[in-house]
């Protein structure tokens, strides 16, 4: 039974299979957005992104209690008023948006560990940072589903102007198709799926699977429709790998999610079929030839 | 364990230094137990006479603790001092030391009957073949003798005479009332014996199994035949693996656990899908070492055993 490892823990835990759907399901919506973010030198606006809905995590988590709701509309407020404000900066100022967006995390990170630390004694840092991928109940899952759908629809909706927006912002703007109002959007997107994604693997953890399958899946395709696809698999081979050796190795699961992610990573960098290490060692003789 | 040991001893130098022997009077009211518990008995047997402190307060772990110069200060004044014994702090007999205290000492743990200091197993032996826990939460050794023994109420009955005695002793004039403290204390705590055993009495023997992360209830569940395991896999490290959640749970199905009482470790969303899966119920807090603050829910003993009963019984019932 070569699978049976690979199964079992599946099949015997519950809590196990609920982890896997709910990774599976952010690893449908996640990484598209990633691939995005890559292709428009946004690699670490997911990062900043997923600082800056700590604060409003940490407020909801003391207002409304640990509740589901409460922390996703905290978090959801403050990723968006943060995307907003740094805009808003960037265009008033001349500030570079991603200058803007780093102060602007910075300070919403240091006031959600302020807000955490103050606030109600339940509520934990490190769960609010890492995570629980374990602890995903019915409520969490439905609300990852949910906005994994939305996230798809809306993705394939905006697809085309996005494309262009991204390779050039130029021709749309002259085309009468808004470029900011897409900007804006992808960007409420990418802070809606992180506080789904929030409720699996914490703020810090969030940002692994959307940002390491997408970097790894330009060495797999040329195109962003298989850049997509290919970030897609990766993350979902990721959620597995890692739950399986978070469950024989006995290492924190989301960590373990994340590393995987990362392994597969390295490995499209060494060894893909496009661009990858390997790749350029093979092709450069042919070319000198 | 050595650097833990130099900070005690340049803390305790420095408590020393700041208590000057011949400058503190002694108080002849002024009565110090080690920690919260043994404070609420000398107040029941004597809080008419004596002014009662502790050194290890309420909601404060006596296990880490580290002696300030005000505590040393406290003991130079004292004229009793009260302590559990059994090695549970450890750290008091050197500040006894350190302090210049000149009163009596009283050890409320005297001629008590012991159960063996377990490594981390189950409270008393059934012959079942457990597998022993992994991973502990609150793993501390004391030597040979298990220290708690006031989670049982019929040996705390005995600790609240034994320190009776001692102050009875040491103050012939108030001996009488010391005395009449203690049996009015006593009286109450076997009420309080009794109440416990009612409220277990509608729950089978095989169903009363709890896991907790605490080892300091022995000696109540072996008053009331409740089965303590410790926790097997769960450690306090900041996010479990599936492993670990995996092991507890095949540990509570596999020991039908009725109930699972662990504060440090995992969060409180992966023990809910713990709970879920394995049909155990999450219980609230206990109170181990130490009271709960006076607007807690565990601010005099009494009121703790009630308290703790009250939880393990609400999550064994289901």
């Amino acid at each position: 039974m070569l699978f049976e490892p690979l199964i079992s823990p599946f099949i015997e835990f519950a809590f196990m299979r609920r982890a896997l759907v709910g990774c599976l399901a952010l690893s449908l919506a996640a990484p598209p957005l990633g691939v995005f973010l890559v292709l428009r030198r946004l690699s670490l606006i997911g990062d900043a992104l997923g600082h800056a809905i700590l604060p409003g995590v940490a407020l909801g988590a003391t207002l409304g209690g640990l509740s589901l709701a409460a922390m996703s509309a905290g978090g959801l407020v403050a990723g968006l008023a943060i995307v907003l404000l740094a805009g808003l900066a960037a265009r008033g100022t001349g500030l570079r948006e991603d200058a803007s967006l780093a102060g602007f995390y910075l300070v919403a990170l240091a006031l959600g560990v302020v807000i955490v630390s103050a606030g109600s004694p339940g509520v934990d840092l490190m769960d609010l940072l890492f995570g629980a991928v374990l602890g995903v109940d019915d409520g969490a899952l439905l609300f990852i589903a949910s906005v994994a759908t939305l996230t798809l629809v809306s993705l394939a909706l905006m697809w085309r102007p996005l494309v262009v927006e991204t390779f050039d912002p130029g021709f749309l703007r002259h085309a009468g198709g808004g470029g900011v109002a897409w900007h804006l959007m992808f960007l409420a997107l990418v802070v809606l799926t992180l506080v789904a994604a929030f409720h699996a693997l914490g703020t810090l953890m969030a940002v692994g699977l959307m940002m390491l399958p997408a970097t790894g899946a330009r060495f797999w395709s040329a195109t962003v429709g298989g850049q997509v696809v290919a970030a897609v698999m990766m993350a979902m081979v990721a959620s597995v790998l890692g739950l399986v050796v978070s469950f024989h190795a006995d290492v924190p699961s989301g960590p373990a999610i994340v590393l995987a992610a990362g392994a597969l990573w390295v490995a499209g960098l060494l060894a893909g079929p496009r661009g990858s290490l390997l790749r350029q060692r093979i092709s450069r003789p042919h070319l000198a030839g | 364990m050595f650097r833990r040991r130099t900070l005690l001893a340049s803390t305790l130098a420095a408590a020393a230094l700041a208590a000057p022997r011949a400058a503190c009077a002694l108080d002849p009211r002024l009565a110090v137990a080690s920690f919260s518990i043994l404070a609420d008995f000398l107040r029941e047997i004597g809080g008419s006479i004596l002014e009662v402190d502790s050194i290890v307060g309420p909601e404060m772990d006596a296990h880490g603790f580290q002696p300030a110069p005000t505590d040393a200060q406290k003991l130079a004044r004292a004229r009793f001092v009260v302590i559990n014994g059994l090695g549970f702090e450890g750290w008091m007999p050197r500040l006894i030391r350190a302090s210049g205290f000149r009163g009596r000492e009283i050890v409320a743990s005297r001629g008590i009957a012991t159960l063996k200091a377990k490594d981390h197993g189950h409270s008393h032996g059934h012959g079942h073949g457990h597998g022993h826990g992994h991973g502990h939460g609150h793993s501390h050794s004391h030597g040979e003798h298990d220290p708690h023994i006031w989670q049982d109420p019929r040996r705390a009955q005995a600790m609240v005479r034994n320190i009776a005695e001692g102050l009875a002793a040491a103050d012939q004039e108030a001996a009488e009332a010391y005395r009449t403290g203690a049996a009015r204390y006593v009286a109450q705590l076997q009420e309080l014996d009794a109440w416990v055993e009612a409220q277990f009495a509608a729950i089978p023997r095989a169903r009363r199994r709890v896991v907790t992360s605490h080892d300091a209830f022995a000696y109540y569940g072996a008053r009331y035949g409740i089965d303590f395991l410790s926790p097997q896999g769960i450690s306090t490290s900041a996010e479990p693996s599936a492993q670990q959640i995996a092991r507890l749970v095949q540990q509570i199905r596999r020991e039908r656990i009725g109930a699972i009482f662990i504060e440090a470790g995992a969060s409180p969303r992966v023990l809910e899908q713990v709970a879920a899966e394995s049909g155990a119920r999450i219980g609230g807090k206990l109170y181990a070492d130490a009271l709960s603050r006076p607007d807690g829910p565990a601010p005099t003993y009494i009121a703790l055993i009630r308290h703790n009963t009250r939880a393990i019984v609400e999550a064994l019932a289901g």
